[in-house]
């Protein structure tokens, strides 16, 4: 027996064992991640239904209406010490968190109950779900559709009167809609044209004073400027009163859990729908659209609802922005520590330095960022160049150009390390081949060597891409914030908005997951903004492995080619 | 045929000594503080001949080769003393234009290293890099060279594809055209036909035949029939020494030296 297990041994099985086991820990972490954002972010957008219960926990029993959040097993003794009248059997008691809504009407939206206390659980048809603008969302009954107060409930049969009632409420909703759209135009274009007139003038003001040229033929005419963006202003805002009363216009009542009715705006409704009487498609259909709001739309409710363009639009745009800094600097860097710098100690210490600074926190370079680039750096532009707003700064502040260069700095050594890798592997024979035809060696690099680095240039700036998509702790100090008024390219002059906050995915996630005033409501959101930014930084290390692949091909159809 | 060539070379120098082309002197190269690659070697190169090196593996023949264009610059640590005089002027002298040296000795290495590029702009290479940029005349010197190495019949409808798709001796070859293209008087040939299949082999040893009407050839190879067939003067070195050199014909049937003979009848090597 012992012997046998020697041989065992001897034989490396073990070994073997060892490392496949490592290998499938790996990869039940990797997939268990996947599927727990992919199952919980993915899974918040597919209508629920809408439970209608008893609930005989409470004397006398309560009535309640919601859709099952979570579900979880816990420790019967615990549950007994909270709630010491109630029958409890068991070691462990499962208990479900049921959303109610209806926030604005009851207080609570959660609530966990124990589902062996439920009695005639069913799934009416007729139970309606409202996300709402305000309050998150709303279940309840619809009785009747008022328009400026009166009853607008259309006349059927006795029948169809619930069909008829449905179908009207949504003819008010895209009305509604519609209105909305446009007074979203108008608040835009026309009065962001308006604010951004009046800060200009402001500001010229501003510098004639400071230049000492403010005499009053100047001011005359700013002032006449300014009246005349005030007289727009004032016929703007006569316009949006008028599409506001409009919009406040029709109102729906419903019936709530209780048996009290509630009056909800028609204007305050984003989706109507009736969870338990929908089919697959329709479910579906809902499904697709709470997806596209997702992420094509503004936040709301202090992010946990809505959408998260502004977060996906500010990641784009630092990342893209820190790619246009960071590539040419880290390659031209590469190039030299790989072509140029004389072999010797301080090239090497140059190289382990650069290597080093890839293992630095990521929060070293937060400080970093907020002391040199917009204490120091971005305090000196605004003496020099913004004099006019100050004190408030403009770009003495955490914004958009600032976290670039600091996640740039970040990324620096990861480009600087592919780039000389991908200058290392090109075989030398390639080199000499062009130097024994009487080329230069910087044409030899320009012309044969980087053209053949640039798949692996490529690679670096993907991972570094990568990186910086992921990465959240330098941008709380150098320029993300929670929710920023607007996006940081945009239609004013001049278009890019460098010095202005943005919104960043990872930030988003960390302030749902962390810092929502309600976080249950909040969860589901943050589970789902998690897998778009795996989805999303799984996708560009994917295409850095692709284009390494075809770079070593192209490698191996080199050396081949020799032997063939 | 082949031994007709080293017969009729060896009744033709002893009419005319051809003038040479490549001389070196006293050259000696380490490649770090104690190592001596080649040791104070003397070697006269005849301009429009084939000159082969043979040796055992490391004795220096490829580090001499690269020695006639300057190649070895390029290793750290590499010190070289004595001269090397191309056509009678100094390539170690400091005035000396390193890359026109570079284009004037033309060098093949032992593996194919087409550029990635097209076949076209493999052949172009070098003339681009020279300032040639007009049409007409890349074209024509493309099509020259190609034909020169042999290679435009087989190229010549496909002269935008990928050099990497041709086959080894065809890509042997592309690199031939490749540094004829920019005329050089020299050609160094560092065992150029000796990764290739025998069919590839004989095309570019029939090539070298070929181009040394117009062109000083020296090659390097591993392979003595190879060096028998096709070089008018051959070369012996043996430990960065040069043992012996003379006309081919007489170096594989009566060298002077034991070493040599030892060499050339395989009892060492």
């Amino acid at each position: 027996m012992k012997r046998g297990l020697a041989i065992w041994f001897r034989s490396g099985a073990p070994w073997i064992w060892l490392n496949a086991g490592a290998v499938a820990v790996c990869l039940a972490m990797v997939i268990g991640l996947l599927l727990l954002l992919g199952v919980r972010g993915l899974g918040h957008f597919w209508p629920k239904p809408v439970l209608q219960a008893s609930y005989a926990a409470m004397d006398p029993p309560l009535t309640v209406v919601g859709e099952i959040a979570n579900t979880e097993t816990v420790d019967a003794a615990q549950l007994r010490f909270f709630a010491a009248g109630l029958p409890l059997a068991g070691a462990t008691i499962e208990r479900q968190l049921l959303k109610l809504g209806n926030r604005d009407i009851t207080g609570n939206d959660f609530a966990w109950v124990l589902p062996e206390f439920f009695i005639e659980v069913n799934y009416p048809e007729q139970l309606v779900t409202l996300e709402r603008r305000e309050w998150g969302n709303f279940y309840g009954y619809l009785t009747g559709i008022l328009q400026d107060g009166a009853s607008a409930a259309p006349r059927g049969t006795e029948a169809d009167a619930a069909g008829a009632l449905w179908s009207e409420l949504h003819r008010r909703l895209d009305r509604a809609r519609q209105l909305r759209q446009e007074i979203e135009q108008i608040e835009r274009t026309i009065i962001a044209d308006i604010n951004f007139g009046m800060e200009r003038l402001r500001l010229q003001e501003r510098r004639l004073q400071l230049a000492g040229g403010d005499s009053p033929e100047n001011s005359r005419q700013i002032d006449r400027q300014r009246e005349m963006l005030d007289t727009q202003y004032a016929e703007i805002r006569l316009r949006l009163l008028e599409l506001n009363r409009q919009i406040q216009r029709d109102s729906a009542i419903f019936r709530i859990a209780d048996g009290s009715t509630a009056e909800i705006p028609v204007a305050d409704i984003v989706r109507a729908y009736r969870p338990n009487a929908m089919n697959w498609f329709e479910a579906m259909g809902v499904y697709l659209a709470r997806l596209l709001e997702f992420l094509t739309e503004d936040p709301r409710e202090s992010n946990t609802e809505g959408g998260l363009l502004p977060a996906i639009y500010g990641t784009a745009m630092m990342v893209l922005l820190m790619s246009v800094i960071v590539t040419p600097l880290g390659v031209l860097a590469a190039v030299y520590l790989s072509e140029y710098a004389p072999r010797g100690w301080l090239t090497r210490i140059i190289r382990i330095s650069v290597n080093n600074l890839a293992g630095v926190p990521s929060i070293v370079y937060g400080m970093f960022g907020l002391g040199f680039f917009i204490y120091l750096a971005g305090g000196e532009i605004d003496r020099l160049f913004f004099a006019e707003s100050l004190p408030a700064p403009t770009f003495g502040t955490p914004g958009l150009l600032w976290a670039s260069l600091t996640l740039a700095l970040l990324t620096l050594p990861v480009v600087i390390v592919a780039t000389e890798e991908g200058l290392a592997n090109i075989p030398a024979t390639l080199r000499e081949g062009s130097l024994a035809l009487g080329a230069t060696k910087f044409e030899t690099l320009w012309q044969v060597i980087l053209p053949l680095a640039r798949p692996s240039m490529l690679t670096g700036l993907i991972l570094a891409v990568a990186r910086a998509a992921g990465e959240v702790a330098p941008l709380m100090l150098v320029g993300v914030v929670k929710l920023a008024p607007s996006l940081p390219l945009d239609t004013e002059f001049p278009y890019l908005h460098l010095e202005q906050q943005f919104m960043h995915l990872g930030y988003y996630v960390f302030d749902l997951a962390m810092q929502s005033p309600n976080v249950e409501a909040a969860m589901p959101q943050a589970f789902a903004t998690a897998f778009l930014l795996v989805a999303v930084v799984t996708g560009l290390n994917l295409s850095a492995v692709i284009l390494r692949g075809r770079l070593r091909e192209r490698y191996r159809a080199m050396d081949t080619g020799s032997w063939s | 045929m082949n031994t007709g060539i080293g017969a009729g070379n060896k009744a033709g120098s002893a009419a005319v000594e051809p003038a040479p082309c490549l001389e070196a002197r006293n050259l000696t190269l380490h490649y770090s503080r104690n190592q001596r690659a080649l040791n104070e070697i003397r070697l006269t190169i005849p301009r429009q001949r084939v000159t082969a090196l043979i040796g055992p593996s490391g004795c220096g023949k490829t580090s001499l080769l690269r020695c006639f264009n300057r190649l070895n610059d390029l290793v750290d640590d590499c010190v070289i003393t004595g001269r090397i005089k191309l056509e009678g002027k100094n390539i170690y002298s400091p005035k000396i234009d390193v890359t026109e040296l570079r284009r004037r000795v033309g060098m093949v290495f032992q593996k194919p290293n087409p550029f990635p590029k097209s076949i076209y702009e493999n052949v172009a290479f070098g003339l681009r890099i020279r300032g040639i940029n007009s049409r007409r005349q890349l074209d024509e010197i493309v099509q020259e060279s190609l034909t020169a190495a042999a290679l435009w019949d087989e190229v010549k409808d496909r002269l935008h594809k990928s050099a990497l798709e041709l086959s080894g001796g065809q890509q042997q070859r592309l690199v031939i055209a490749r540094t004829l293209a920019v005329e050089p008087e020299v050609l160094l040939l560092d065992e150029s036909a000796s990764v290739l299949d025998p069919i590839s082999t004989l095309k570019i040893e029939e090539l070298i035949t070929e181009l040394k009407k117009n062109y000083t050839i020296v090659i390097v190879t591993h392979n003595l029939q190879q060096a028998a067939r096709v070089s008018d003067y051959t070369a012996f070195m043996y430990m960065g020494n040069m043992v012996e050199f003379d006309s081919t014909a007489r170096i594989f049937t009566n060298p002077v030296k034991r070493q040599t003979e030892d060499y050339i009848t395989g009892r060492y090597g």
